[in-house]
């Protein structure tokens, strides 16, 4: 909102009466200003004509790694001869349009949950009967579908399943925790205030390791629980940790009156929290709440640690050819722009839906 | 409290004890009807995915070796990509029955964590990768020199171990990812670059302008035997994977390969006709089919051939034999008597 603004007027202004008196006026208002301008501009000089020199001009769009060694810039024939191992992992070559079909029902899935339009009752079933056709495309098994085991999953659609699962199943999770941490049982809120500290005390990283190295110790031999679900589960409970003290910090900013004029009503705990508190409160903490969305979304990379082939694990799969190696800041480049198109978007969602249920706010 | 204690010791004692049973993983291995072999999670030319996502690699053949002894079958078996600090539990709590990752044999791996190591299939060691117009004809000269390594790798600790012992000012240049090492050295940030010598190697093959520019010291300064790996308590098992192996080099002794296994089955050598189970005696000993080497040589081929497709002369690494070659070829694979 504020950047937009800022961006739109003094420009609309600005260029009636030419670019020098707009560049006066906004970039060299004052000295401090125009040092920072100066400064900021010597840094473009420094890093764009460069990376557009080593990106697109001197850059190998096919071919093999000698050409690339001769030409001298970015080797894009890696993405062209890896790009179905990035994005899909090691999953098996000739089933791979499942995988493609499932990522593409996802974004289906998640435009149309994003989109107020569509709030009505039945769209908890639509997704969930997307789930189901992601599933049996994933797994098969069935309707003529070889069985493929969740241990060949891997590229965009485990980041997505990861994620997804993550933040879905963790943000019930998360409210109820930050109910219990407000709630007058004293042994309902000391066991949500250990459950958040002790999950919030440790790094992603170290629940991680837990789950797949430590847990399956305590196991019988020949007992093993599935890694994948073992990863989802440590992703979901650290998840629901944090999203509950946000959650909480959006209660704790409602005014008591709130509560008092839903005791006053005679409405039972549960229909004061979803009818009047919650509502109000998770509007509050819509940024911190995408803030630890797109977290989650890029914490999922930590699980190249335990073997699985996420997106960036299946990069580093690819660039471990040794005729490639050579070239990994392409791959690099390539998996970050994929990450950063799926953060960037969740950015600007969260910015639309604040704008969207303040309007009433803003109105008043 | 105190029965809450010795319940969680009883279920981490239960939990070792159930990984020390005899014959176990033999028999879960051959009801499952699958070998799950722990494996690299992406190492060129030793365990890696290839571009249609099938594992290849030096260390995958062993895996598939075990398969083909057990079940005929050399597809038989499901990969468990490991990571470093994964690879030892993952052995010792059963999630992989057998780990084929890149792994040298210790003592204390073997002494302390209840490993087993079966067969070395690839003798490594660490070296030195310099340009040719440096002039250095030893790693001893290196003395005053710029050296890449990777941190936190017995690889730097090695280094300075060595120059330690040798009275020599070696000044580390240490870098975090093992690709930007590489880089640093090759745009001249050092004067050297230390590692396993198999992948200095496939720097020189791959990474150079021109590999003929550029020279493996012959110093090896550290032994990295990598060796396969199994849990103790299964020694049904471990004979399984250590003469599956032995079959190998024992068929790339004896000139048998995937391209003539057949026609030797007529051969009238008394020990062919043994590795091959035309005499019965070896499969049945090891609780295996009689066919077990042929389908070993079949499938997977013998030592040499798994060698230079993977590793050697027909692969993009194009390492030398060097210690990897036969006993009497002036290298260290040496096949036990299979009789």
């Amino acid at each position: 909102m504020a950047e937009s603004s800022l961006l739109e007027n003094p420009s609309a202004n600005g260029w009636l009466r030419g670019p020098v008196d707009w560049a006066r006026k906004n970039l060299f208002s004052s000295p401090a200003n125009s040092l920072l301008t100066i400064v900021a501009l010597w840094g473009l000089w420094l890093a764009v004509p460069p990376a557009i020199q080593w990106g697109l001009i001197k850059a190998t769009w096919i071919g093999d790694p000698a050409a690339c060694r001769a030409a001298g810039g970015a080797c894009w024939g890696l993405v062209t001869e890896k790009y179905r191992l990035i994005l899909f992992g090691i999953y098996p070559y000739d089933e791979q349009w499942r995988p493609f079909l499932a990522v593409v029902l996802f974004i289906v899935m998640l435009a149309t949950a994003a989109n107020p339009r569509f709030w009505r009752p039945w769209l908890g079933w639509v997704l969930v009967a997307g789930l189901v056709v992601v599933s049996v495309l994933m797994w098969g098994g069935i309707l003529g579908l070889p069985l493929v085991t969740n241990d060949r999953w891997g590229g965009l659609p485990l980041t997505l399943i990861l994620s997804i699962f993550g933040i879905v199943l963790s943000f019930p999770l998360a409210v109820v925790l930050a109910l219990g941490r407000r709630s007058q049982l004293p042994a309902v809120r000391a066991w949500c205030v250990v459950y958040i500290e002790l999950w919030r005390g440790v790094p992603l990283i170290s629940v991680l390791f837990m789950a797949s190295i430590m847990f399956p110790l305590f196991m019988p031999e020949g007992v093993t629980i599935d890694k994948l679900l073992r990863a989802q589960l440590g992703i979901i409970l650290f998840t629901a940790a944090y999203l509950a003290e946000i959650v909480r910090g959006g209660l704790q900013a409602i005014p008591r009156g709130q509560y008092e004029a839903a005791d006053s009503i005679g409405l039972t705990y549960w229909q004061k929290m979803r009818l009047v508190i919650l509502p109000q409160a998770l509007r509050l903490v819509i940024p911190p709440l995408v803030g630890q969305f797109i977290t989650t979304f890029k914490d999922t990379s930590l699980v190249i640690i335990i073997g699985l082939y996420d997106l960036l694990s299946s990069t580093k799969v690819a660039l471990s050819d040794p005729q490639w190696r050579a070239f990994y800041v392409e791959g690099y480049v390539v998996a970050a722009l994929i990450y950063f198109v799926f953060s960037y978007v969740m950015s600007q969602y969260s910015q639309y839906l604040e704008r969207r249920l303040s309007a009433g706010a803003r109105r008043r | 409290m105190k029965s809450i204690f010795s319940l969680c010791l009883a279920t981490v004692l239960l939990g070792i004890a159930g990984t020390a049973e005899a014959g176990q993983t033999f028999d879960s291995v051959k009801s499952r009807g699958q070998v799950v072999c722990g494996v690299h999670t992406g190492l060129g030319g030793f365990g890696a995915p290839d571009q249609k996502g099938n594992w290849a690699g030096l260390d995958v053949d062993v895996c598939r070796a075990v398969a083909a002894a057990m079940f005929g079958d050399s597809t038989k078996v499901r990969y468990v990509p490991l990571s470093a600090q994964q690879r030892l539990p993952a052995l010792q709590s059963g999630e992989v029955d057998l780990l084929s990752r890149n792994t040298t044999w210790t003592l204390t791996r073997e002494a302390s964590n209840g490993l087993l190591f079966a067969a070395v299939d690839f003798y490594d060691g660490q070296g030195f990768l310099v340009a040719k117009k440096l002039g250095v004809k030893s790693a001893r000269e290196l003395n005053g020199a710029t050296v890449c390594v990777q941190t936190g790798t017995t690889t730097e600790l090695n280094l300075s171990d060595f120059a330690r012992a040798n009275k020599i000012d070696i000044k580390p240049v240490t870098i975090e990812s093992f690709e930007e090492a590489a880089s640093a050295f090759i745009s001249g940030r050092c004067d050297a670059m230390t590692s396993d010598g198999s992948q200095l190697a496939a720097i020189r093959a791959n990474q150079t302008p021109v590999p003929d520019d550029y020279v493996i010291l012959p110093e090896r300064i550290s032994k990295e035997p990598l060796a396969t790996a199994v849990r103790q308590g299964d020694d049904q098992w471990f004979n399984l994977v250590k003469w599956s192996f032995q079959a190998m080099i024992d068929a790339e002794e004896r000139g048998v390969s995937s391209a003539n296994v057949d026609a030797q089955l007529k051969s009238s050598d008394p020990n062919i006709q043994r590795l091959l189970g035309v005499t019965p005696g070896m499969g049945k000993s090891l609780g295996v089919d009689e066919k077990w080497a042929y389908s070993i040589i079949k499938q997977v081929g013998n030592y040499g051939e798994s060698y230079d497709r993977n590793v050697g002369k027909d692969s993009k690494l194009k390492l030398e034999r060097g210690l990897n070659d036969l006993w009497n070829k002036g290298g260290l694979m040496y096949a036990m008597p299979i009789r």
